[in-house]
């Protein structure tokens, strides 16, 4: 029973958060244009729903396409790493680079030199997410005990039976704690790369939908593609705790529960 | 008795330039149980290490079965820590030496049963090491070292970080075990009681540079009863070791 308590929790302070947010509104008479009751913003996603969904998909090819090529291009790049010290040590400073450049202000030269809009998105949101995937990798992938590498030597396993039984599970846990953080950044990388694109092309995100609003003073409607980010965010964070907690299961508990 | 590990004027000086061993020369026969004991920095895991071929000497000759090409997963080492892989079940782990060696789960499933089961696993098979208590890892960790029957068995201070009565239990059964299926142990201590406990042969290293100070052979017989240890053969062995690391470290 008290772990239910426990478990609902998030769920009451939320809610009674958009009920204290909702009264205030009310009683004070704030007007909508200056900040929308819940009621009413959730009124809005529903009449809005059919334009914001097609905006909303846009949003999460972008983050989770830049989060599926941050997987790939960090794990890859940490093999390499990993495999060759001298090679990590040409190229880790160009990693950082890219880590510490703001990426507001690398977007409007990427959008100038990469033609198609949404590859720039996916090249901006991928720059933000692909470097806690790196990092950790590199780290996982070097933190075999060294008494189990003396086994393998002993018992003269080959390099993909070292590959396959010691080093990548090793480097699991490291890789799960990266890929959680860079699953929140790839959404925080598309909406930012798209909000100083600004609503060009075709196909637009969220993140137009919003300044779209914001100059037209449809407040209630900014909040309503909010929503859908916030919760978008929220999907994401709860997802990979859960593929962290099947992936890592019972062998390394204090790491699946640590972050939770 | 053939010999099965023989080492000849061995010299291993590291990278760093620093001198390991001198001039160590050793032979294990083929069921003999030896202890190398001496205190930290005298080079007696260096020794494991070269006799498992995980490090090559600087000069000197090894014949060991680690180092000929046709035989494989012939030599075990247990390290200090049980160094079980922490992702995967006790099964899995005793299983690892066969599966490297390319022997399925299902065939390789009776053996590892066996192994486990001469250590007092027999139902933690499915458990994985955070479940564990020191001891139990330790056991564990024998049972893959012996789940090839290996013709040597090469430990590194394994029962160093057992609590005492662990120790003593793990002490005794690893006697058992040894007489049950005879092989080569080379055992690293740095207790003299333990040292004297288990072997029949004793060698005293001393440090800076590490070389083999003394031999002393312990002839009480198999198997060994806890009432050695209260025993004045027990006391003047515990003590000619004694002296013998003293005139070691007194040397320096």
């Amino acid at each position: 029973m008290q772990r239910l308590i426990l478990r609902l929790t998030p769920a009451f302070t939320v809610l009674a958060l958009f009920a204290a947010w909702e009264a205030v509104v009310r009683l004070a008479h704030i007007p909508h244009y200056t900040l929308p009751a819940p009621s009413l913003v959730l009124q809005t996603l529903w009449s809005n729903f059919g334009s914001l969904a097609g905006s909303w998909w846009f949003t999460l090819k972008i983050t989770f396409g830049a989060l599926l090529l941050a997987c790939a291009g960090g794990v890859l790049i940490a093999a390499v790493f990993a495999l060759s010290r001298p090679v990590e040590v040409a190229l880790f400073p160009i990693a950082v680079m890219l880590q510490v450049t703001p990426i507001v202000a690398v977007a409007p030269l990427i959008l100038i030199y990469v033609e198609s809009t949404t590859a720039a998105l996916l090249l901006c949101a991928w720059i933000v997410a692909f470097f806690p995937i790196l990092s950790n990798t590199v780290i996982g992938l070097r933190a075999a005990d060294v008494h189990l590498r003396d086994l393998f030597r002993l018992y003269r396993a080959t390099p993909l039976q070292r590959l396959r039984l010691l080093l990548v599970p090793s480097a699991l846990p490291y890789f799960v704690a990266g890929l959680k953080i860079s699953g929140g950044l790839s959404l925080i990388g598309a909406v930012t790369a798209e909000m100083v694109a600004g609503a060009a092309g075709r196909e637009t995100g969220l993140a137009s939908r919003i300044l779209e609003a914001s100059f037209r003073t449809e407040t209630p409607k900014m909040f309503a593609a909010l929503t859908l980010l916030v919760l978008t965010g929220v999907i994401i964070f709860w997802g990979f705790n859960a593929l962290s907690r099947a992936l890592l299961g019972r062998w390394h508990a204090a790491e699946s529960t640590r972050f939770d | 008795m053939p010999n099965v590990i023989t080492l000849e004027h061995i010299e291993k000086r590291f990278d760093s330039g620093l001198l390991a061993l001198k001039d160590v020369s050793l032979q294990v026969e083929s069921t003999e149980f030896i202890s190398l004991l001496g205190p930290s920095g005298c080079g007696k895991s260096t020794v494991l290490r070269l006799a498992a071929g995980l490090e090559r000497p600087s000069a000197g000759q090894i014949s060991s079965p680690a180092l000929s090409t046709q035989t494989v997963a012939d030599t075990a080492f247990v390290f200090q820590d049980a160094t079980l892989m922490p992702w995967a079940s006790v099964f899995d782990n005793v299983w690892l030496p066969l599966r490297l060696a390319g022997t399925p789960r299902a065939q390789a499933a009776e053996r590892v049963h066996a192994a486990l089961q001469s250590v007092g696993l027999a139902d933690f098979a499915q458990a994985f090491p955070s479940e564990l208590s020191g001891g139990m890892k330790m056991r564990a960790s024998i049972a893959r070292a012996l789940v090839t029957q290996p013709r040597v068995l090469l430990m590194d201070e394994p029962f160093a970080a057992l609590d005492e009565f662990t120790r003593q239990k793990l002490n005794d059964d690893l006697l058992r075990w040894w007489q049950v299926r005879p092989l080569a142990v080379l055992f690293v201590t740095h207790s003299v009681f333990e040292a004297v406990y288990l072997s029949q042969r004793v060698l005293v290293m001393g440090a800076r540079p590490g070389r083999v100070v003394a031999e002393v052979a312990i002839t009480e017989p198999y198997p060994r009863q806890p009432a050695f240890r209260t025993s004045t053969r027990y006391a003047e062995a515990c003590a000619r070791i004694s002296q013998a690391l003293e005139a070691a470290q007194a040397v320096v």
